[in-house]
């Protein structure tokens, strides 16, 4: 699942403060894909934590500006959502899905696990060792849309499918050592502010990666494959709806 | 005889590169809008008319027929018309857009330009939640090559008919899969519910006249254009036509998405997925998300239709099939559902804010063995000040789970405080469940 990767991964650098140029033109350009600019702001906010790695008080002034908005207003917008984040993120943001099915298939004995092997409490950063290339944050997820894939992780927003605290483990390990690591449905795991780059709308060329899904998303159709099994075949239906069909 | 699985939506997510427009439409994709586009179909009104006689009703969980939804569109007011796909899926157990729009987005897109053509919107939004990165790369590179191809854009093939898209990312709320608080997400506010009426197809977004549809929804409308109504309403039930992706998690062999005709049983399901996991038995279940009250191994052979479901005492929802052995304890589930609930409560209406935050104490309580009797009684009376008193339906969701794992489980609820604790081991339940490990 973690396949090892030469690719390198960039030294995170001190975290400008100031929102440059090129940043208040790509704030603007996001706003003027909506028939009404403030519609623009949850990508501008996730803009905001690629440029600054969270949501800084120098970005909620700009997204303000951009927008004729108080600052009031855009930090009471950010505040509201979840994966806007406060204080810096990792290169990696860890989410173990602790929600009803996810939990009882092994998502808290995972989440459990890796609290104990980073040394850290939900939405905590673990800390950074002299071997470590990048530094991972944990935290524990509602129900992420991969029910069938259960118990799930996500990191940067990438499906990983399938764990248990062993491949969790490891999987952390991966990250922070820089191995490089392939979503199971995906690409290899970018920066989480590269992440957010293509959340607010900055398409990375990357949706070729990986598979259409794995095994649990196709296994139906492989039935009905094997069986022989269709929708009926529309020459085959009367052409007119039968009497009560309307509703 | 329709066969036992009908596959529709996911019937090109085995083919190469099936997320690639070339390969969508090497497997007959873009068929329903050419056909929609032609003058002699008879315009929107006549996809209006297809999709209302197809029997569509909504696949995001409440069942309301599509074609009529579009119906309430005025047509004689001066604003724009907007379109906006619902795919913040989020209900817990629901994992059905997710795939489809990682495997064939296109079949999405297709669907979002003939609605948009139906209720004659010339702008559409995809509001896909922020958490699922992949996905959104694929709908996003999807929009790009529909307008690359004159799908999307000005004058779509010649038809004097303009559509553009933006693809959206939520950006973390559960409440935003509600259509009112999604509304006011896209709007870039806080994602909290409006006040209805007036209703979104009235007053939606920027107050105008809005058509919000689920993902399931509007993937459904290219096959009922392509195929005809009366071939959709071939399949299914009488007042639940169609075909429906029922996804399968938990305790069972084989998870995963099935695509059949509504009114499939889960026993046939469980049958087709290899049976439940190790031989045991299934203990209880939700049909259509943790909001859908849960059901048991006495609700095997109720037919999976919005009539059926609902005669059983639930909802046919999302079509979440969460399946939990009996190595589960219904409270410690029950519990952590509520936890959710408490979390995800967007804090504008007072019973469920602070009614949600009552739960969990009482429940928490009962979990750890420190309650009482009396305590069963409190947690259904909270129940009943909260159900039916907010604007959105995520109160009437959280007390769900609550007041259908007393109505089956109540003796194991009594057990946790007769015993002093939970009589479960959780290591039982895991996907890696050591050798040996039992119930209890």
């Amino acid at each position: 699942m973690s396949t090892p990767m030469s690719t390198p991964i960039s030294v995170p650098v001190t975290t400008p403060t100031v929102i440059d140029d090129t940043t208040y033109a790509e704030l603007r350009e996001i706003a003027a894909r909506y028939p009404q600019a403030r519609s623009g702001l949850l990508p501008m906010l996730h803009l905001v934590q690629s440029v600054h790695g969270r949501v800084t008080p120098e970005g909620i002034e700009a997204c303000a500006e951009v927008l004729g908005l108080s600052a009031a207003e855009v930090s009471g917008v950010a505040t509201f959502y979840t994966m806007f984040k406060r204080k810096p993120v990792g290169d990696y943001l860890v989410g173990v899905c602790t929600n009803t099915l996810c939990a009882v298939m092994g998502g808290d004995a995972i989440f459990d696990r890796l609290k104990e092997h980073l040394d850290v409490g939900n939405d905590e950063t673990a800390e950074r060792r002299p071997q470590d290339a990048a530094t991972v944050s944990l935290e524990h997820i509602e129900c992420n849309a991969a029910c069938d894939y259960a118990p799930v992780v996500m990191v940067n927003w990438e499906f990983m499918d399938n764990q248990t605290p062993e491949s969790a483990t490891q999987l952390v390990d991966d990250l922070r050592t820089g191995a490089g690591v392939r979503s199971t449905r995906g690409p290899r795991i970018c920066s989480w502010r590269q992440a957010e780059r293509v959340l607010a709308g900055f398409n990375d060329g990357q949706a070729d990666e990986g598979p259409a899904g794995g095994a649990p998303t196709m296994h139906g159709l492989g039935i009905a494959r094997d069986r022989g099994w269709t929708a009926p075949d529309p020459a085959s239906v009367p052409a007119q709806p039968q009497e009560g069909d309307s509703k | 005889m329709t066969d036992t699985l009908t596959p529709v939506l996911t019937r090109n997510w085995d083919a190469d590169r099936s997320w690639t427009l070339a390969s969508y439409e090497a497997q007959g994709g873009y068929a329903g809008l050419k056909k929609a586009l032609a003058p002699e179909f008879g315009g929107p009104d006549a996809v209006v008319s297809a999709v209302k006689d197809s029997g569509l009703r909504g696949r995001g969980g409440a069942g309301f027929p599509t074609g009529m939804k579009w119906g309430f569109i005025p047509q004689d007011n001066p604003k724009p018309k907007y379109l906006v796909v619902n795919a913040d899926e989020s209900e817990p157990g629901t994992c059905k857009d997710i795939p489809l729009m990682m495997a064939s987005p296109h079949t999405l897109v297709e669907g979002v330009i003939i609605s948009s053509f139906a209720i004659r919107a010339n702008q559409a939004f995809i509001y896909i939640r922020g958490e699922v990165l992949h996905v959104i790369r694929r709908v996003q590179r999807a929009v790009q090559e529909a307008y690359l191809a004159g799908h999307l854009g000005k004058n779509i093939h010649g038809s004097g008919y303009d559509l553009d898209v933006v693809v959206h990312a939520g950006a973390g709320a559960y409440i935003c899969g509600e259509e009112t608080a999604l509304l006011e997400g896209l709007e870039g506010r806080r994602g909290q519910p409006r006040l209805r009426p007036p209703f979104p197809a009235v007053a939606g977004l920027y107050a105008s006249p809005t058509v919000i549809n689920n993902v399931e929804s509007i993937a459904s409308v290219p096959s009922i254009i392509d195929n005809g109504a009366a071939w959709f309403s071939s399949m299914g039930t009488e007042r639940s036509k169609g075909f429906g992706i029922f996804s399968l998690s938990g305790h069972v062999t084989n998870p995963g998405q099935y695509e059949a005709p509504l009114g499939i049983t889960l026993r046939t399901l469980i049958d087709l997925a290899g049976g439940m996991r190790g031989g045991r038995q299934l203990k209880f279940w939700t049909p259509g998300g943790s909001s859908t009250p849960m059901l048991t191994a006495e609700h095997l052979d109720v037919p999976l239709d919005f009539e059926g479901v609902g005669a059983a005492g639930s909802m046919l929802g999302t079509r979440a099939l969460q399946l939990f052995d009996e190595t589960v304890c219904a409270v410690r589930a029950t519990l952590r559902w509520t936890e959710f609930y408490k979390h995800e409560s967007c804090g504008k209406c007072t019973p469920c804010r602070e009614g949600t935050w009552w739960l969990v104490q009482t429940l928490a309580r009962l979990e750890k063995g420190q309650g009482s009797e009396a305590d069963l009684d409190l947690l259904l009376d909270q129940c009943d000040n909260i159900l039916g008193r907010s604007f959105c339906a995520l109160a009437d969701g959280a007390v769900s789970p609550i007041q259908s794992s007393i109505q089956y489980f109540r003796d194991e609820f009594v057990e946790h405080f007769t015993s002093g604790g939970c009589p479960f081991d959780p290591a039982a339940s895991t996907l890696f469940a050591p050798a040996g490990a039992s119930a209890s």
